[in-house]
């Protein structure tokens, strides 16, 4: 490898023994040879992503988290892919967002969102592996002195096929870490792929069910203390002043500090000590202005801007105004999509320690280098007087990416006990009330036929809050105003772009915006979008009387793929028979994240049509190319109990500019008994199309197709989410 | 200080006694398997056996926990031998982000205790846990598994 590095290496030393990073990189001259990136146990490193121990143990790296969707595993089949080392001899490690700083970025983007784990890194995984097996090679040729046309290569042996002599990758690693890095890097065709798309285990279950896992709540570093936080719970308030005389007297408490100019926290040796002392302090918090917004106040607010005469257009074609005032025949809706919170299982955390010349954080993280980005600000420090370990993650769903908060307030709490590593955990009421939550949307939805029961126009008016107004401003500024991302799903062609081809078409957005910070929530703004456009759509059939899947096949006829997977569950669950005595079906399909999923829905619904019981939904996804189906199948039905949760049983409220929701109490999530049977069906199309995703897409599909099916039992149109709202629960 | 039998090991911790046994287990015992998740007794992560019987951890105090026998998830497998429900969950490929799961797997070694072959009805009315990552399809299966097993 003749790449010059030039990097500290006290830097990776000290990385190497700190806890929660297993990674750490050492480099060596060897004597005469060309540079050799080392791990710290002396390994060779092949490139940045493949590390081959003498022992055939083959150390794959990865920039992206683990936070349960399987992405590991799944980059860990692309590399072995390529490489053609033994599956069961690979272990994984992430290196740290500074290390790959401080080599210009080798390892490229941390950022684990917007499913793209996989399919935005695919190319150059595979590339590593393919690159390290070909210098693996190189390197037997060599010894044997023959060309590498002679060899082959599996499960980590290279054979000389004539004369049947073999090496190991651990034999050959330290000759081949001296070669050149090829410049050419073929890959296979996926026709002959072997081992991705093979629906293989997970690597990291062991850990997980004997309770050995390290998450971010469970770190232990010497010498280290516990802090609980208490923010204002009014958006955008502040700390006036706070009164700590009874909490400093507590048992275990070390310190009271103000974090920032909007929190309070208490240290103390335990956890549990913190919390309790945190009760007990007194805080007078200013809370800016915003007391007085409500629920009621935003609902106001969005429902003025369903017709405001200003509105972003993110899609159109034809004149959907004309045409709609001249149609034979208008049906017009109104639907609703709450504030919501990730809630994921575990709680924000993050663990810092300060000294004047060097921060270190160890978090729970979906992107390293935005937390490494938090935690340089937040300290003062440079980038190379930084660094974070990643820990897996306890749940993430886009609570964890592009916010870093938690980061902050631990780096501001260590900054003032230097030396001292704390580890900060919110509670769960704190996790509740500090969200980064799913935008609040209403939509207004007008369709327009001519005399011959033809859809000629649609217009659909959203009006609420922007994500990227809020965590991107600089997008909206490029966008004159606008928010592309609020039209995912309903966009004009691209990832994300809407599937249905209508003569004349508007859809337009008026920005509301509130002060409670609107964040990425799985699926994003497909959750919303989804039950917008397709409960319409089969508000639109069924007001012509025309069967909803054939009313949305006629529309679909120029986009293929969107057809394929709403054919696919239509077939499965028998559209058109009449279904059991009792039972009710629906659809809904949506192109998102370059991905193509559909659901059918079967339900059935007490006489008061309070009680639903979904009792299975069939799931159509075509992510293009399937990594590993096994995975994909999970997170298609964990998916669902996402958004089902969300549909039923979820909304933040907002009432004096605090979210009233504090714990699952009052923020239901679905329990085992109301889990429908999912069956998946994974139909990757191939070909050239860019890779899809797969942890968000088909979260959206299975709202709508619930509440068209219940509007089949029932004749009732539900249109506002949570369905509790409406008096209808999940059994 | 309180003398709590956790794994089968007396443990002698500096704990005042109105302390969830959840925080006692985690901070004075050093076990960290058993997770917080709410501590108001609605999510189940912090499950764990007392007296033979699955409890929410967070709610309950360490003065009520004294005396009794006491067991998390570390003290399941024996050595590298794991449980059946354990095992089933690995070969079933249960857990996703696995935050939830030792709750999950204490509450469902508590179920198969009392009924060795729950029904699917048995399973909804016992297992109440919440899952974010949404297991519990891949967590039934691996219920009936164990209870084959
Ligand atoms: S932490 Fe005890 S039930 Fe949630
Ligand atoms: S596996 Fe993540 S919460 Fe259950």
């Amino acid at each position: 490898m003749n790449e010059i590095v030039s990097i500290d290496r006290r830097k990776f030393i000290i990385g190497a023994a700190t806890v929660g990073s297993g990674l750490a990189i050492g480099f060596s001259l060897p004597e005469g040879g060309p540079t050799v990136v080392r791990a710290n146990d002396g390994s060779p490193e092949l490139n940045a992503w493949v590390v081959i121990r003498p022992d055939d143990t083959v150390v794959i790296r990865m920039a992206r988290s683990e936070m349960g969707q399987g992405t590991i595993t799944g980059l860990a089949q692309l590399v072995v892919e390529e490489l053609e080392c033994d599956w069961s001899k690979i272990t994984t490690e992430y290196p740290t967002p500074g290390q790959s700083l401080a080599r210009n970025r080798v390892w490229k983007d941390f950022s684990t969102g917007g499913s793209r784990g996989i399919r935005t890194s695919h190319e150059y995984v595979r590339q590593g592996g393919a690159a390290a097996r070909m210098m693996l090679v190189q390197a037997a040729a060599n010894q044997w002195s023959v060309p590498v046309s002679e060899c082959t290569v599996a499960k980590g042996v290279i054979t000389h096929t004539s004369s049947g002599r073999t090496l190991r990758f651990g034999q050959v690693a330290e000759a081949a870490a001296k070669l050149e890095q090829p410049k050419e890097i073929p890959l296979k065709d996926p026709k002959d792929w072997k081992v991705i798309g093979q629906p293989i285990k997970r690597i990291d279950t062991l850990e997980k069910v004997t309770g050995k896992q390290v998450y971010g709540t469970d770190l232990k570093l010497p010498g280290m203390l516990n802090a609980a936080i208490r923010e204002s719970p009014v958006f955008g308030g502040k700390v006036k002043s706070f009164d700590a005389s009874k909490a400093t007297g507590m048992k275990g408490v070390r310190k009271v500090v103000q974090v920032g100019d909007s929190a309070v926290a208490v240290v103390a040796d335990t956890w549990w000590q913190a919390k309790s002392a945190l009760d007990e302090v007194k805080i007078d918090f200013d809370d800016g202005g915003n007391a007085k917004v409500s629920s009621a106040s935003i609902a106001k607010m969005l429902e003025e801007g369903l017709s405001a005469d200003q509105a972003f257009v993110g899609n159109d074609n034809g004149d959907a105004k004309a045409a709609l005032a001249g149609a034979a025949k208008k049906v017009e809706a109104t639907y609703f999509y709450p504030f919501q919170n990730h809630a994921p299982m575990e709680p924000m955390n993050a663990t810092a320690r300060y000294t004047a010349d060097k921060c270190e954080v160890w978090v729970p993280t979906q992107d390293g280098e935005a937390s490494l980005a938090a935690v340089i600000s937040a300290s003062g420090l440079t980038a190379a007087q930084c660094d974070v370990h990643k820990i897996n993650l306890g749940g993430g769903f886009g609570r964890r990416g592009a916010f870093q908060d938690y980061v902050v307030q631990a780096v501001q709490i260590a900054k003032q006990m230097p030396g001292t590593p704390i580890k900060l955990i919110w509670t769960r009421e704190e996790d509740m009330r500090q969200g980064r939550f799913h935008p609040i949307m209403s939509c207004k939805l007008v369709g327009g036929f001519d005399a011959n029961n033809n859809l000629t126009a649609l217009h659909m008016r959203l009006s609420g809050q922007s994500i990227l107004a809020a965590v991107r401003p600089a997008i909206v500024q490029q966008n004159k105003g606008m928010d592309p991302l609020v039209f995912q799903g309903l966009a004009r062609g691209g990832e994300h772009g809407f599937g249905y081809t209508i003569p004349n078409l508007l859809i337009d957005h008026a920005m509301r915006n509130t002060h409670v910070p609107p964040g990425f929530w799985r699926g994003v703004n497909i959750n919303q979008n989804c039950i917008f456009i397709e409960c319409f759509m089969d508000e639109l059939a069924q007001s012509v009387g025309q069967d909803e899947l054939e009313f949305r096949r006629k529309l679909l006829d120029k986009h293929p793929k969107n057809l394929a997977v709403l054919n696919a569950v239509a077939e499965k669950i028998g559209w058109g028979k009449p279904p059991p005595q009792g039972r009710f079906y629906g659809l809904a399909h949506m192109k998102a994240f370059a991905a193509y999923v559909a659901a059918a829905a079967e339900i059935s619904v007490s006489a008061d049509g309070k009680k639903v019981k979904v009792h299975r939904i069939i799931a159509a996804t075509d992510p293009i190319y399937a990594v590993n189906p096994a995975q994909i199948d999970r997170q298609v039905a964990g998916s669902f109990v996402y958004g089902l949760s969300a549909l039923f049983q979820q909304a933040c409220t907002v009432k004096d500019g605090c979210i009233v929701e504090e714990n699952f109490d009052t923020y239901d999530s679905m329990r085992i008994a109301q889990m429908p049977k999912v069956e998946s069906i994974i139909m990757p199309s191939g070909g050239s199309d860019p890779w899809g995703g797969v942890g968000e897409p088909t979260i959206c599909v299975a709202a709508p197709a619930v509440i068209n099916a219940y509007f089949k039992a029932t004749g009732k149109r539900l249109r506002s989410v949570p369905l509790k709202d409406l008096d209808v629960s999940m059994v | 200080m309180a003398k709590l039998t956790i794994n089968g090991r007396v443990h002698d911790l500096d704990v005042d006694p109105q302390t969830p046994l959840l925080w006692a287990i985690r901070e004075q015992a050093g076990l960290t398997g058993t997770k917080y998740g709410c501590g108001i007794a609605q999510c189940g992560a912090c499950t764990v056996h007392m007296g033979g019987e699955a409890v929410r951890s967070c709610t309950v105090f360490v003065e009520d926990a004294v005396g009794k026998e006491i067991t998390t998830i570390e003290g399941l497998a024996q050595g590298a031998t794991l449980t059946k429900v354990q095992q089933a969950w690995v070969d079933h490929d249960v857990p996703q982000c696995g935050y939830c799961q030792a709750g999950m797997i204490m509450a469902v070694s508590a179920l198969l205790k009392a009924k060795p072959k729950p029904t699917d009805a048995d399973i909804d009315e016992a297992i109440t846990n919440i899952c974010r990552c949404g297991t519990f399809q891949q967590v039934r299966e691996a219920i009936h598994a164990a209870a084959k097993a």
